[in-house]
């Protein structure tokens, strides 16, 4: 493959993590808003910030990631999204940091009142910026973004069918994750009500979530045919039937208590569509700009993909190490010491 | 100050207070995000040495401070990301990719801080002791490099070398000769230094401040000692390095040069300007230094200093706010070299810190200095640079995003920032007083401890 091409579904393999990862961390704050009042509540959020707490940081990187390829892969294609986009980008970005920062002050506070004003704004900005960036995805997927610096319209280029339902399917989509996830959590944790209640969300909102991408499909078929006909017709296909099978398998395992195989299909299902979008729309990226004509110098794509590639290999062992220490269970109480 | 109308764009005045709001926030994160987990694992290396109690419960409690540090800096570094493109399409979309790889390298290097931060902070009750000081290691080792990295991006908009361009396209890049620019060395090294100056004063800062409200024990003076004496190793060296980097300027930006120092006429045997405003295209009101400058920056008291005049008014940086900047900035740090020496001297002496009041409330000001003076190193460098983006290549009012509304974008992210910053403070200070420390069964020792 040419190394534009190479770089490109890096970049896509990032923006995959981004979403199979962060996206179910926005997701536990979206369930950590409909958990219910303080008291009622109180174990749903423990398990939702345990679960995310060690995590979120490093899962939050790969969107970092993914827009620093592009200003070195494509770097006008991130003019262009980046102008024109610039209202719900910031949207998006003020919600990062509501997100962020609330999370990790709610874990250090004492007092009710700012569990609640912190916890608020987690769970508040944890809807907000999946909304926004899935807004961003729609208006780039439905060819609303020209090329050149601010070319495209400020508002009709992100409020617009495909956005929407995008954005919807953004948020949808993160909460689903979130309930298959945290189901096997609670799992592990002992808490067999727990268990149930995320069991039933992740039920319902995959059903919701497949609902929603056939409404997106047919928004899309209407917004922006020429997509429309590459997903279901083109090279995309396979993609969108992976999807389809992978998330009613998901119902399936759910239904029957297999907590740990739905993780695999839930991923496999969102996995579909991100990629089945991306394999539809290459090598197009904006209207009139092809891959080839946005991309970097051969030299920079090079040095940056050997560099990330020598960077993978002080990485997955590093992240492997990460997720095994929490999905472990703590050492048992050191024989030398005194037991609790 | 800044002009809030230029070249006909009124946004533009609104882009560059909002870079330089989200940059100079983040940069006092980021300090801390560099110099505390070096200084934190120093402290906890101490503890199990020596078994020392107060030792390992600093440790303790500043890796708590970090979690909730390193989570406002990553995502007001996010924002930073965002930014780049939101208000400067123009760098980016032609640019970027020249300064693709640094930031590529960064965000490993970001990936190995946050993986291990997680390891670190969540994991002492999982690990054993050795092994949780070993995890701790990759955290200091990231911060560092992710600061190098960006920092060589940023010297190459001072020193764009590495590339070749026609017709406003890039045609070749070479990225590791534009990452490894002429700018690169000092100020990179520069920076670092300046993390670890910021975090060590910051740090003691704080116990000095419990100290003078009558708290002596030995949890506090530890927690003064630690911080101060990595930063007073600092300081010296980086004013070396700060003079090695005035030569660099010297030699590579003659017009920055000329506005730090406020030289408007070229010359030979030029003094060195203390104080002093510009008014009409001269400096007034100055103390003069005979020939110091020729010296200071060539190393010949008759060097030739290229002035103002030579480049059209439109092309020259503010001079007032470069000029003050730096004055602020080294006068600043032969501030905190005095406070070194005296803590250097004392522990000669006597083994201990110097007895007078007057040496805590010096310290406790520290913070606040360092923090200055990082502030107004970057107002050098970054304004200095003005009227350019790229220096020489690109003006900044060509790379800010046209589209109407900018100003929106601004007074929204400032209000977010000042809510940010209330918080913040807010959640630490209580992190200071009430909130005991993280969890780890096999240290009872230290999790029972109370602070008074
Ligand atoms: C604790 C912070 C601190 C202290 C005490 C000093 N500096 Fe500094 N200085 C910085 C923190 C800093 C900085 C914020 O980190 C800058 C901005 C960019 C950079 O790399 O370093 C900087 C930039 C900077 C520049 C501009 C470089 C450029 O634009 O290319 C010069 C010439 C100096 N410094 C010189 C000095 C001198 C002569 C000092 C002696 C007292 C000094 N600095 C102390
Ligand atoms: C390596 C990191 C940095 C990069 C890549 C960077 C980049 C930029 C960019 C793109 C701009 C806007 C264009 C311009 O006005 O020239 C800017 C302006 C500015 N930056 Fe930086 N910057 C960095 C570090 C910092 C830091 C840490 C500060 C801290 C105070 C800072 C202070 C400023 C200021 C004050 C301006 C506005 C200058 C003006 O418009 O007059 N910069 N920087
Ligand atoms: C345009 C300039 C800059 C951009 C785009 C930027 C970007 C970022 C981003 C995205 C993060 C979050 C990483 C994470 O999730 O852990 C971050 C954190 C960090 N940045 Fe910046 N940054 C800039 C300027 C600087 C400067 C000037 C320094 C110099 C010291 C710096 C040092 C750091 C460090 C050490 C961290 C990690 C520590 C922490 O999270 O507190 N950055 N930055």
């Amino acid at each position: 493959m040419p190394l534009p091409e190479i770089m490109l579904a890096v970049l896509w393999v990032g923006l995959t993590a981004y979403v199979l990862f962060a996206g179910a961390d926005f997701g536990g704050g979206i369930w950590d808003l409909l958990a219910g009042g303080a008291v009622t509540g109180r174990r749903q959020r423990a398990l939702v910030e345990h679960s995310i707490g060690p995590v979120w940081e490093a899962n939050h990187v790969w969107l970092i990631f993914v827009i620093v390829l592009m200003w070195t892969g494509i770097p006008p294609v991130f003019a262009a999204v980046a102008s024109t986009l610039y209202i719900p980008l910031t949207l998006a970005a003020l919600g990062i940091i509501g997100r962020g920062a609330a999370f990790a002050f709610r874990k250090v506070s004492t007092e009710l009142w700012q569990q609640r004003l912190f916890g608020a704004t987690f769970a508040f900005s944890s809807v907000v910026t999946p909304f926004f960036l899935g807004t961003v995805a729609g208006a780039i997927a439905s060819g609303r973004v020209p090329p050149g610096i601010a070319k495209g319209d400020l508002v009709g280029s992100w409020v617009n069918p495909t956005s929407l339902a995008a954005g919807a399917l953004a948020v949808g989509t993160a909460a689903y994750l979130a309930a298959v996830y945290l189901t096997r959590d609670a799992e592990r944790a002992g808490a067999a009500d727990l268990v149930d209640a995320f069991r039933r969300r992740a039920l319902g909102c995959g059903a919701v979530v497949g609902v929603l991408s056939a409404v997106g499909l047919l928004v899309l078929r209407a917004d922006a045919p020429a997509l429309f006909a590459e997903i279901t017709s083109g090279r995309a296909l396979p993609l969108l039937l992976l999807s389809v099978v992978a998330g009613l398998a998901s119902l399936v395992l759910l239904w029957r208590r297999a907590y740990l195989a739905v993780r695999v299909t839930a991923a496999l299902a969102v996995t579909g569509l991100l990629w089945g979008w991306g394999v539809g729309q290459y090598p197009s990226l904006l209207p009139g700009v092809s891959l080839a004509d946005a991309a970097a110098t051969d030299t920079v794509l090079a040095a940056s993909l050997g560099s990330l590639a020598v960077g993978a290999l002080l990485l997955l062992p590093s992240l492997w190490w990460l997720y095994a220490t929490f999905q472990r269970d703590r050492v048992a109480a050191r024989p030398d010491r005194r037991p609790d | 100050m800044i002009t809030l109308t230029v070249d006909g764009i009124a946004d533009l005045g609104a882009a560059r207070m909002q870079m330089a709001l989200s940059l100079g926030w983040h940069i006092v994160v980021a300090c801390l995000g560099v110099g505390m987990p070096a200084i934190t694992l120093l402290a906890e290396w101490r503890g199990h040495r020596t078994g020392d109690v107060h030792y390992r419960l600093l440790a303790r409690r500043w890796a708590r401070a970090l979690g909730v540090l390193f989570a406002v800096g990553a995502v007001s570094g996010t924002i930073l990301s965002f930014e780049m493109g939101l208000l400067w399409p123009g760098l980016m979309g032609t640019y970027g990719e020249i300064i693709g790889l640094p930031f590529s390298l960064e965000g490993i290097a970001f990936f190995i801080e946050a993986i291990f931060l997680g390891i670190y902070l969540y994991a002492w009750d999982r690990l054993p002791p050795t092994a949780h000081l070993l995890s701790g290691i990759p955290i200091v080792l990231a911060g560092v490099a992710s600061a190098f990295f960006v920092v060589c991006a940023n010297a190459w908009m001072q020193q764009p070398v590495g590339f070749t361009a026609e017709n406003g396209r890039i045609a070749t890049v070479d990225p590791w000769a534009a990452m490894f620019n002429p700018a690169a060395p000092t100020l990179t090294v520069h920076m670092i230094l300046a993390a670890f100056m910021v975090a060590g004063f910051t740090m003691a800062s704080v116990y000095a401040v419990a100290m003078l409200r009558g708290r002596r024990d030995r949890y506090h003076r530890l927690g003064l000692l630690l911080p101060l004496t990595v930063a007073a190793i600092v300081t010296p060296v980086q004013i070396g390095v700060g003079d090695w980097a005035a030569h660099a300027v010297a030699n590579n930006q003659p017009v920055k040069l000329a506005a730090m120092e406020g030289v408007f006429e070229t010359a030979r045997g030029v003094p060195l300007h203390l104080g002093g405003i510009e008014i009409d295209g001269e400096l007034r009101y100055a103390l003069e230094i005979p020939n110091a400058l020729s010296l200071l920056a060539h190393w010949d008291p008759h060097a030739e200093i290229r002035g103002l005049n030579e480049v059209p008014p439109a092309d020259r940086p503010p001079v007032n706010v470069v000029h003050w900047a730096f004055q602020i900035m080294v006068g600043l740090g032969f501030a905190l070299l005095v406070l070194a020496v005296w803590l250097a001297l004392s522990w000669k002496r006597r083994r201990d810190l110097p007895s007078s009041p007057w040496f805590l409330r010096a310290t406790a000001c520290s913070g606040v200095a360092a923090v200055a003076a990082l502030e107004a190193g970057w107002i050098v460098t970054e304004v200095g640079r003005q009227p350019w983006i790229v220096y020489g290549v690109q003006r900044t009012s060509e790379a800010v995003n046209p589209a109407p509304g900018l100003v929106y974008g601004f007074v929204l992210v400032t209000a977010v920032y000042v809510a940010l910053t209330v918080a913040t403070v807010y959640v630490l200070r209580r992190l200071a007083r009430d909130v005991p420390v993280p969890i780890a069964p096999q240290e009872r020792d230290v999790t029972d401890y109370k602070v008074v």
